[in-house]
């Protein structure tokens, strides 16, 4: 068995940051298990651009985004092992990997930093009717064959689902030369970026139908055609005298990405039902104590920026935790998503012991315009206002994030004795009921 | 000059020929498909029948009972995971109660061992999950579950060895009978890979069974293609059930079950709908909301955001309602295995020994063979290996240490050995049948992309050419604008 401080499950952003930044922070036994070829993770077959506007302040690529991280993780002479696919982890952090070079490993590791990433929703847990033949990808898997293996999944394509790699990908088949038909989106509104739907689709003409959902796959052996309809607004059902065919030989599947949590739940770690994702607190530390997780493997972001960033603060901490076992203790306070918000994460903030800044990160349930997202503190009796933002526009697509500093925090609450014990403080965010407030 | 030819490739097909591979006879498959295994036998509910449910004195109840005890052999000769897990027919009233006692009495007629009738309590501790409303269950330790695919192919890999010959893509395009003289009489099958002759003609030919015995001018029968449609979830849900959980059956079957699979996932399904196109595999929203509501009432728990996919098979319905067993009337040396409707599957081991015994009946002359070799090694499943076994795997061939399906984790070496081995894979599905590769949550999100890339390499073609499923089912389209390059020579 071999030993290192920290073990990086993942080299995507999150798991390249959260090395980078736990390096920084001092540790210097770090190894990064990759099950791929190459470090980077997805970014690598993401060959479009607009990456890094945020991080960087500039406009790159998502093998130049990668590149940037893989080469600070190069220079530091952080350990990295391809090609390896991690089988176990346990709750005291033992981790078995295996390839093929060294087969079976095992690997003990002082802190865990899950970056596993997620993966992409399927037609089969979508339940689409009709036949089973060749020709139907989902998103990713096409954008790997197209920019990674260099082949084309059809040339006649529908895509199902608006989200930021249908439109990426409706935008990069047809620049090789495939007729995108159109883009179905079951929602009233897209879940991707404003930005994708107008550089990927309008600039190509390609139309995309909102509250329209796929009835039926043709073919026997490729796809023929597929049937589409109108759907109910309210219960998300088909409308049958709107159904209408179309041909194609390829049907590409955007319909939601799943984070991939089945080492974390091997480790007995506890998994928000509504993220999908690990419960942690505001240093990315899951219920299991050692094991710290960023990226999408908590919850799907939908910009590669907030990955970093957050894996930043869960390199750094697993880093602390490496290096000084000091426990001190906190209150707990739980994070709420309150009225149309989806959730909150982190979900647990020890006040006492978070650092002088934390950014939540949250999801809307709907689209609200010119609206105040509030953040109150306290128990459920005695929530007291603490902070409030107003946004011009939020969509269930677009992560919104806040950044609270300790002091907002602590002014909120008492610090009384009763440190480490669950006191029932909640942190709620949500969005004020339209009318509530007149001023500004 | 075969002695005989035996028309499809599926579970019934492989069966007789592993059967008569026992003894000293030229035998061949002819499948119409690229693979084996690709009509009724491979979407079905994968149950080994205990037998209470056919009349008593059909060729059904008989061959269900008889074939329920082989199972146990058949899958350990074959090295396939077979599980006796038990079965339960659910009541929710007292109507229904009584027809629990029809049924009882049915199997005791049929000879079924170890079957009882469990109170509501009794039914809990089998069955944690089972719903509230269940009121009593007939309950049969001797039902078991079995992966259809692995047991076709493995029978068909053990006839393999023993000597039969199989041929894919062979539909049956034309049958002409030789003439008889002297006594002696015999077929000449004319197929797109090649003409077969033959003394002896098996129709095993599920669904097209009717249509093939139209073609050689037997006495007429015909099959009506029975939809069921099945959904099936994810290993996380699979603790949901312990046993085969039925429900009182009706005119059309035995109603919608919840069960474990071999592989520990959840099936639910099917549906029941008489049509009439043999190829109409298509799943319909009316059938998934009737079998997740059918499975709703006996286990109400289970998570419809845990689906992995949703499929529907055909049964092949015979007008007769009984399976189709016999040597033809018309037609001298044609036998038939037809109508091998539920409960099919646990009665094959049974049908092909009856089979094997027709033929004698019909003049085939079957000396027993002394090599015959009725064990068959199994594809290496490199995650079921204890550590030590795995370590030592990859240290004799590195193909073993890389993962390629993370969901059900298939390592490189056993998709070789899948594709290298007798009657391999040749396609996608092929693959994913022998070695579970894109058959778990991801449905080969993953491993699709690599799986093309083995295919391709071990079978030396190129990439566009690999199929899902053989025919025209390309899996990819092909190369993109400016891959050209690699063509003429690649970067400099």
């Amino acid at each position: 068995m071999v030993g290192y401080d920290i073990v990086v499950i993942g080299s995507g952003p999150a798991g390249l940051a959260a090395a980078a930044s736990a390096y920084k922070e001092g540790v210097k036994s770090i190894l990064i298990i990759e099950r791929d070829r190459e470090l980077g993770g997805i970014l690598q077959q993401c060959i479009h651009n607009g990456f890094g506007l945020f991080y960087f302040t500039q406009d790159l690529t998502g093998p130049e985004y990668a590149t940037r991280f893989i080469e600070k993780v190069k220079e530091n002479g952080i350990s990295y092992k391809l090609n390896t696919m991690v089988l176990d982890i346990t709750s005291e952090r033992k981790i078995i990997a295996i390839n093929k070079e060294e087969g079976l490993l095992e690997i003990q590791a002082k802190a865990v930093i899950l970056a596993m990433g997620c993966r992409e929703r399927t037609r089969g847990s979508i339940n689409i009717s009709g036949t089973r033949p060749a020709g139907i990808f989902t998103a990713g898997m096409a954008q790997r064959f197209v920019n990674m293996e260099g082949y084309m999944p059809g040339k006649e394509v529908v895509i199902l689902g608006s989200g930021d790699i249908g439109l990426i990908m409706a935008r990069r088949l047809t620049l090789e030369g495939a007729n995108v038909k159109m883009v179905l989106e079951l929602l009233p509104y897209s879940s991707g970026l404003t930005r994708n739907i107008v550089q990927c689709l309008q600039d190509y003409n390609i139309p995309l139908y909102f509250n329209h959902t796929i009835t039926k796959i043709y073919g026997r052996d490729r796809v023929t055609g597929i049937s589409f309809a109108e759907v109910d607004i309210k219960d998300k059902r088909p409308i049958a005298e709107t159904e209408k065919e179309v041909a194609c030989d390829t049907l590409l599947l955007a319909v939601g990405l799943i984070p991939e949590n089945e080492l974390s739940k091997k480790a007995g770690i506890e998994i928000d039902p509504i993220t999908n994702g690990p419960v942690v607190n505001d240093r990315m530390e899951t219920s299991v104590e050692g094991i710290f997780a960023s990226g999408n493997v908590v919850h799907v972001h939908d910009l590669v920026d907030n990955v970093s960033k957050e894996s930043e603060v869960a390199g750094r901490n697993a880093a602390k935790y490496v290096l000084s076992h000091k426990k001190f203790p906190s209150i707990k306070v739980k994070t709420v998503a309150g009225h149309g918000v989806l959730y909150v994460v982190p979900q647990i903030i020890h006040p006492q012991k978070m650092e002088e800044e934390i950014t939540l990160y949250l999801r809307v349930k709907d689209i609200f315009k010119d609206q105040r997202l509030m953040i109150t503190i306290g128990t459920e009796q005695n929530p007291k206002p603490i902070h409030s933002i107003k946004r011009l526009i939020m969509a269930p697509g677009e992560m919104q994030s806040i950044n609270l500093k300790r002091e907002q925090i602590l002014k909120g609450i008492h610090v009384n004795d009763a440190a480490g014990i669950d006191t029932g403080l909640k942190l709620t965010v949500y969005i004020e009921a339209k009318g509530e407030r007149k001023d500004e | 000059m075969y002695d005989v030819v035996i028309i499809g490739g599926g579970i019934t097909g492989c069966s007789i020929a592993r059967e008569l591979s026992r003894y000293h006879l030229k035998v061949c498959v002819l499948e119409k498909e690229a693979d084996l295994c690709c009509g009724t036998s491979k979407a079905n509910s994968a149950i080994v029948h205990a037998g209470y449910d056919a009349k008593p004195g059909t060729l059904k109840a008989k061959l269900n009972v008889e074939g329920n005890v082989m199972y146990s052999r058949v899958c350990k000769e074959l090295a396939v995971p077979f599980k006796r897990v038990g079965s339960v027919v659910v009541a929710f009233s007292e109507e229904e109660v009584a027809d629990l006692k029809v049924l009882y009495e049915r199997g005791l007629k049929n000879g079924v061992s170890e079957i009882s009738i469990v109170n509501q309590e009794e039914l809990r501790a089998l069955e944690p999950n089972i719903s509230t409303q269940a009121v009593a269950a007939l309950y049969t330790k001797t039902a078991g579950i079995v992966c259809p695919f692995t047991l076709t192919i493995a029978t068909a890999e053990n006839a393999y060895t023993n000597g039969v010959n199989f041929f894919f893509n062979a539909e049956v395009k034309e049958v002409r009978v030789l003439a008889a003289h002297n006594g002696r009489f015999g077929f000449l099958l004319k197929t797109r890979v090649g003409s077969f002759e033959s003394k002896y003609i098996v129709n095993a030919a599920g669904l097209y069974a009717d249509l093939i015995n139209q073609k050689i001018g037997g006495e007429p029968f015909s099959l009506i293609p029975r939809k069921g449609e099945y959904c099936i979830f994810d290993k996380d849900q699979g603790y949901l059930a312990k046993t085969v959980i039925f429900q009182v059956p009706t005119k059309m079957g035995k109603g919608i079950l919840v069960s474990p699979t071999i592989d520990g996932n959840l099936l639910i399904g099917p549906t029941a709908q008489n049509i009439e196109d043999k190829q109409d595999t298509t799943t319909t929203e009316q059938g998934i909301q009737e079998i997740i509501t059918g499975a709703k009432k006996s286990v109400p728990s289970f998570a419809m955001q845990k689906t992995i996919t949703s499929f529907a098979g055909l049964r092949s319905v015979p007008n007769t309602e009984d399976f189709i067993i016999s040597a033809d009337k018309r037609v001298k040396g044609l036998v038939h295995a037809a109508g091998i409707e539920s409960p099919g599957l646990t009665s094959v081991p049974a049908i092909a020994k009856m089979v094997r015994e027709i033929l004698e009946e019909e003049g085939l002359r079957c000396k027993r063979k002394r090599n015959f070799h009725p064990y068959r090694q199994p594809i290496i499943r490199f995650s079921e290996l204890s550590p030590e076994k795995q370590r030592r795997l990859v240290r004799q061939n590195p193909n073993y240490g890389r993962v390629i399906c993370r969901c059900e984790t298939i390592t490189e070496g056993e998709i070789i050995e899948a594709i290298q081995r007798p009657l391999g894979a040749r396609d996608l599905d092929g693959v994913k049948r022998r070695t579970r590769a894109g058959m778990g949550r991801c449905q080969g999100g993953f491993c699709g992309p690599r799986v093309i890339e083995i295919l391709a390499r071990e079978l030396k073609i190129p990439l566009n050419q690999v199929t899902k499923c053989g025919r025209a089912s390309y899996a990819l389209d092909g190369k993109t604008k400016d891959s050209g390059l690699e063509e003429k020579g690649g970067w400099q």
